[in-house]
């Protein structure tokens, strides 16, 4: 067992990570950033490409930028975070641009393009960055539960080193949980590090999670593959597998009608709509979306591809830990949460954050966790990491009754229940309601039985955030009556001006939730 | 998924088994990287994109293929070919500098 101590650990390695890491070191303490994959690759951003909520600070560009997805977000969103998100996004873009620390493109007013970002290139140069600002990085060290001191506050966290082949612990004044979203082991890209462990973690100290019902965002891949690069799907026209075109279907506004497609059979696509000019410039932009077509053999502008859609769970829905203050503190002391891991209502309501939204949340809300969880670590003293602390995971660590849980098995039940269209995107009270009973009799048996030791610690406690996020999403889904931002339900198709409030949710033997109704500010 | 690790091209420096997020990768006993754990693989290229002799191809699939010709792969230029485009590697150009991506019209960009 390695022994660590440090002023603010930070839990993750993607965009958010790296900014409350960043940003930590630079308010002058101590951090420690520990990734389960590798800081720099890991996550949804760094496989991909992302739009980035940039917006210049004039008036009437800002209030367009903010009304553009209120509607569609169930006027869940808050209009103080959404300027502050946006102030915070362009201060950290220009300081990225300023600083060369991303090579920017040159549109052609002659003026850098600032509202994109390439994955690979940004979180490879984030990592240079907080090394370079005195960040101890530990990769492929997956943490698999939290520390608490004795009041309750979070005191550090403990893991496993898969690469080195032993247990860690790491006492902190401060923690920060940029784990990422959770999207259930789908295959979306960028997306298997994402299972929602620090929502587990927050909710085993006693956080709460809010909006989990807006979690049932799906992407667009050719068949069997990977890559969900919906944005470019806006220069498709979808077809049957007679070959004729399938009515209503679009990447925006459309996509259940895919849903519904798929569900009787193949849905065929073809991005016919895009000029010559458009096909080059997509090229450019994101030279990962053609990997998977110039690996098939396929032209996509000209020739027809079976397509298929991913979950995406929380990544592109909303919902997440719920956050409690402008420093993204959560409802325990000494927690923070940042990125797909917490909550994005505050400026999607909800919409799925996907795109230009999650990017701008990402570094804005890393920046902030970090600078909190450095102030309050700063306030505990010298004395912080002298407290002594109770480890505080259950489910896949400690079990409560006989080990005869597999770990694989429980994964494949709770995706059984979440990735089917007719459950999860097409979604009913009556299905939600069966789907919610296996969900928990799958916990109570994960609960009871399962039990990792070694690297399979790892996969042990991913089964048990799988489940405990897929069952926040039913219960937050059948609390809400109605059909509103991306949880809709058809036994509720219209939206109730009485249910105009977030639901928050929590509880691991008993999930729970709660209306907050406090307007959104 | 990762398909292929050329033992022809690769020079042992353990960068795949370092940056892969999800640890596919072991040291086999001769230095190259053993593909361990094929089914964790999230075909998400990062691999491939920090292959510094282009010794590894990761197929479109998300599930395993029969194998691949290394020769065939080659001269078809798909090997290495994510690293060029995104222009890592000596002499390249970061493709970041060029990605002027099209217009996508006035519906909000969600991915």
């Amino acid at each position: 067992m390695q022994e660590l101590s440090t002023d603010v650990l930070v839990v993750g390695g993607g965009p958010a990570a790296t900014w409350a890491a960043l940003d930590a070191a630079r308010a002058g303490v101590d951090v420690v950033l520990a990734d389960k994959g590798y800081c720099g690759t890991s996550g949804a951003t760094a496989a991909g490409g992302t739009g980035v909520w940039y917006v210049e600070p004039e008036p009437a560009a800002r209030e367009a930028a903010m009304a553009s997805r209120e509607a569609l977000g169930g006027y869940l969103a808050g209009r103080r975070w959404m300027g502050r998100v946006l102030e915070r996004t362009y201060d950290i873009m220009n300081e990225l641009a300023d600083s060369g620390s991303y090579p920017f493109p040159t549109g052609p007013d002659g003026r850098q393009l600032r509202n994109g970002l390439q994955g690979p290139e940004y979180m490879r140069r984030m990592r240079i960055r907080i090394r370079r600002a005195g960040v101890r990085v530990l990769d492929h060290s997956p943490v698999t539960e939290l520390l608490t001191a004795a009041d309750g506050s979070v005191a550090g966290a403990a893991g496993y080193r898969r690469q080195e082949g032993h247990g860690y612990r790491v006492r902190a004044g401060a923690v920060v949980l940029a784990t990422g979203g959770c999207a259930f082991l789908s295959k979306a890209l960028g997306t298997d590090t994402n299972t929602g462990d620090g929502a587990l973690y927050a909710a085993e100290v006693g956080a709460e999670m809010s909006g989990m019902e807006f979690s049932n965002a799906y992407g667009i891949a050719p068949e069997h593959t990977s890559v969900t690069k919906t944005a470019f799907y806006s220069f498709a026209t979808f077809y049957q597998e007679d070959g004729a075109v399938l009515e209503g279907a679009a990447s925006q506004g459309g996509r259940s009608v895919i849903a519904r497609a798929l569900l009787e059979g193949k849905v065929y696509c073809r991005l016919d709509r895009a000029d010559e000019a458009a096909r080059a410039a997509m090229r450019l932009a994101q030279p990962n979306f053609f990997l998977t077509f110039d690996r098939l053999g396929v032209d996509p502008f000209t020739e027809r591809f079976a397509v298929t859609l991913l979950a995406e769970g929380t990544v592109r829905g909303t919902g997440g830990i719920r956050i409690t203050g402008d420093d993204c503190r959560t409802t325990v002391p000494g927690l923070y949460a940042a990125g797909d891991a917490a909550t994005r209502e505050e400026i999607c309501g909800g919409f799925t954050g996907g795109g230009s939204h999650n990017a701008a949340w990402a570094m804005s809300s890393g920046s902030w966790a970090g600078r909190g969880a450095a102030g309050y670590a700063l306030a505990l003293g010298a004395g912080a990491v002298g407290r002594a602390v109770s480890p505080a995971g259950g489910a896949g660590l400690r079990p409560l009754g006989n080990r005869d849980a597999d770990a694989r098995e429980v994964i494949r039940a709770v995706q059984g229940e979440v990735l089917p269209y007719d459950k999860n995107y097409l979604r009913h009270g009556e299905v939600l309601t069966g789907a919610l009973d296996v969900l928990d009799e799958t916990w109570a048996r994960l609960r009871s039985g399962l039990h990792g030791t070694g690297r399979e610690v790892v996969a042990a406690r991913q089964a048990a955030a799988l489940t405990a996020n897929a069952r926040w999403m039913y219960r937050s889904a059948l609390a809400r009556t109605e059909s509103r931002g991306m949880a809709r339900r058809l036994d509720f198709p219209e939206q109730d001006a009485d249910q105009h409030h977030r639901i928050a949710s929590g509880g691991l033997d008993r999930v729970w939730t709660r209306p907050l109704t406090a307007v959104a500010a | 998924m990762i398909e292929l690790v050329s033992p022809e091209r690769c020079i042992s420096c353990d960068k795949c088994i370092k940056v892969c997020p999800t640890d596919v990768f072991d040291r086999g006993a001769d230095g190259i990287p053993v593909i361990a754990r094929q089914s964790d693989c999230q075909t998400c290229f990062q691999c491939e994109a920090n292959c510094p002799t282009d010794a590894l191809f990761v197929a479109p699939q998300t599930h395993p293929q029969p194998p691949f010709d290394e020769l065939a792969l080659a001269e078809s230029g798909l090997l290495g070919s994510y690293r060029a485009q995104i222009g890592w590697g000596r002499g390249r150009t970061p493709g970041s500098l060029r990605a002027v991506g099209p217009a996508l019209g006035t519906a909000p960009i969600t991915s």
